[in-house]
């Protein structure tokens, strides 16, 4: 039983039916699953959310698969953390780290997206999936196509970072590296859904593989006591999560599961792949695409698909963008992780640096409710910190040799700027 | 005579160029190229190109595997035995 409706296409609004699409035939214009809300605005309440798996498969009346879910069973839930050491650093009332590099079981946003794409393409009767990835989601369909016994074939640039090459073959998939960036791939990966029968998640299923992306917005507003953060800053790569957050936000007003208290959207992006925060400072929607340079891969996308969305969804809500270099983002994951124990790959970085930048240009202000959210983990990505952090000494099994080293460098001390912290006590109380 | 390239088409816009994968066309830049693809099969027009007679926005022009943006966009030269790719530009992410 579901309450999907069909496709729609997004720009000139011809409809289709249930069935692996990537595209509209008249436009070219991208699919959106449309859904019957009002049988949904009889069903869906707090309470049926609340009694559901501790998954994003609570949110199932909302998500795009027919019968029982085959995929990601305990993916989603993410903690959502009241981030007091970081806002009191920052000088900011109320903040909220949304931490999916905490995800189960590849460490990153993309199991919510590749949990609903595989249990679609098994009720498509697919026996092989693939995908075009930089990184996170060839971990994901790797570990989720292994799990749901199905083959993969997983396209990647040929320069991706080691830990997301052995936490994708770990798995036992076809690994393919492709000389070029994550945009040479995504075209050979769009010829190849075209050429084979194959399941690619982000070509062929992309209209309910992007629908896994709204159960990170739903858990934020359920988490968050069914209520919306004033501001919510997210990071853009393809530009597929930033819109589907807030089609989850504007889900629940329209299901009258939380108020609309005018939500924020602002996007984050790396200065050296930054189009949709070059476009939302230059007031167009049409991005001009870029050749990515930075250390945050996992969003070096310099040509996205969803970038107009993400680009108008900023608008529409009243947002902003800012884009960090790579010592601002490197800064930052070191922030997050001395503040608030969460190590962070750059993605991460990113989106807290350009929060960092958005406090302080004031727009977004300080006494307003913010949540960060983290889409991937640091230890995907340790060669970042090559140099950056310090050399750890190497003593004897002996107290006297520990004792000079305490002699000689100094009483134990945490990294970081914990003693910047207690002074800004009396902030939290809102 | 203008230097002939070839065209690669996409499998959705096949049904307008008689099933063909793939065009052999005259031209000295991508713009001559498109400008006699769709003289020949002019079904592709309102396909390829939006109400202002611009390339439809979620199409993507590469030669020899540069997306034309990075080029001249259409002005960008072609010469005999370059690859002109139709892509659709709704996918990753």
């Amino acid at each position: 039983m579901s309450f999907v409706r069909g496709l729609e296409c997004k720009e000139c609004g011809a409809a289709y039916e249930v069935e692996p699409r990537m595209m509209c035939d008249a436009c070219f214009g991208p699919l959106e699953v449309a859904y019957d809300y009002e049988a949904l605005s009889k069903t869906v309440t707090r309470e049926r959310i609340e009694a559901g798996p501790a998954s994003l498969w609570r949110y199932r009346d909302l998500l795009p698969v027919e019968g029982e879910p085959v995929a990601g069973l305990r993916s989603g839930f993410t903690p959502l953390v009241r981030a007091e050491r970081l806002a009191s650093k920052l000088g900011v009332r109320e903040l909220y780290i949304k931490d999916d590099g905490a995800n189960y079981p590849t460490f990153s946003y993309k199991d919510r997206v590749v949990a609903v794409a595989l249990t679609r393409a098994v009720e498509f009767g697919f026996e092989t999936v693939g995908c075009a990835s930089t990184g996170n989601l060839a971990h994901s369909v790797a570990a989720h196509s292994a799990a749901a016994g199905l083959r993969s074939v997983i396209l990647i640039p040929h320069d991706l970072e080691e830990g997301k090459v052995v936490g994708t073959l770990i798995f036992g998939p076809r690994l393919v590296k492709v000389r070029g960036n994550y945009d040479d791939v995504n075209r050979l990966c769009t010829q190849i859904a075209d050429q084979y029968g194959w399941a690619i998640v982000n070509v062929n299923l992309r209209p309910y593989y992007t629908e896994g992306a709204k159960t990170h917005g739903f858990e934020i507003a359920e988490q968050l006591g069914w209520r919306l953060p004033q501001h919510t800053v997210v990071p853009v790569a393809g530009g597929t999560i930033l819109p589907k957050i807030w089609k989850a936000y504007r889900e629940f007003v329209q299901l009258g599961l939380v108020e609309d208290e005018g939500a924020k959207i602002h996007a984050a992006q790396a200065a050296g792949c930054d189009p949709v925060v070059k476009a939302i400072e230059a007031g167009t929607d049409r991005f001009r695409p870029q050749k990515p340079n930075t250390i945050a891969r996992s969003i070096a996308i310099g040509n996205p698909a969803d970038g107009p969305y993400a680009i108008r969804v900023v608008s529409d809500s009243g947002g902003s963008g800012a884009s960090a270099t790579d010592d601002e983002i490197l800064e930052a994951v070191e922030l997050l992780a001395r503040t608030e124990a969460i190590f962070t790959e750059p993605a991460g970085g990113t989106t807290l640096a350009a929060t960092i930048k958005l406090i302080e240009s004031g727009r977004i202000p300080r006494d307003e409710s913010i949540c960060v959210c983290i889409t991937g983990n640091g230890l995907k990505t340790i060669e970042v910190q090559d140099g950056r952090l310090p050399p750890v000494p190497v003593i004897d099994a002996r107290l006297e040799a520990f004792d000079e080293l305490i002699q000689r460098e100094g009483a134990v001390e945490n990294q970081g700027a914990p003693e910047a912290l207690p002074a800004a006590s009396g902030r939290q109380d809102g | 005579m203008a230097d002939k390239v070839s065209v690669r088409i996409p499998t959705v816009l096949r049904s307008h160029v008689d099933g063909q994968a793939k065009l052999e066309l005259a031209g000295g830049t991508v713009g001559e190229v498109l400008a006699g693809l769709l003289d020949a099969h002019p079904t592709l027009r309102g396909r390829l190109l939006d109400d202002q007679g611009e390339l439809n926005r979620f199409i993507n022009l590469y030669v020899n595997d540069e997306d034309i943006r990075f080029l001249e966009n259409l002005e960008t030269p072609v010469k005999e035995g370059d690859s002109v790719m139709i892509v659709p530009s709704i996918a990753g992410g």
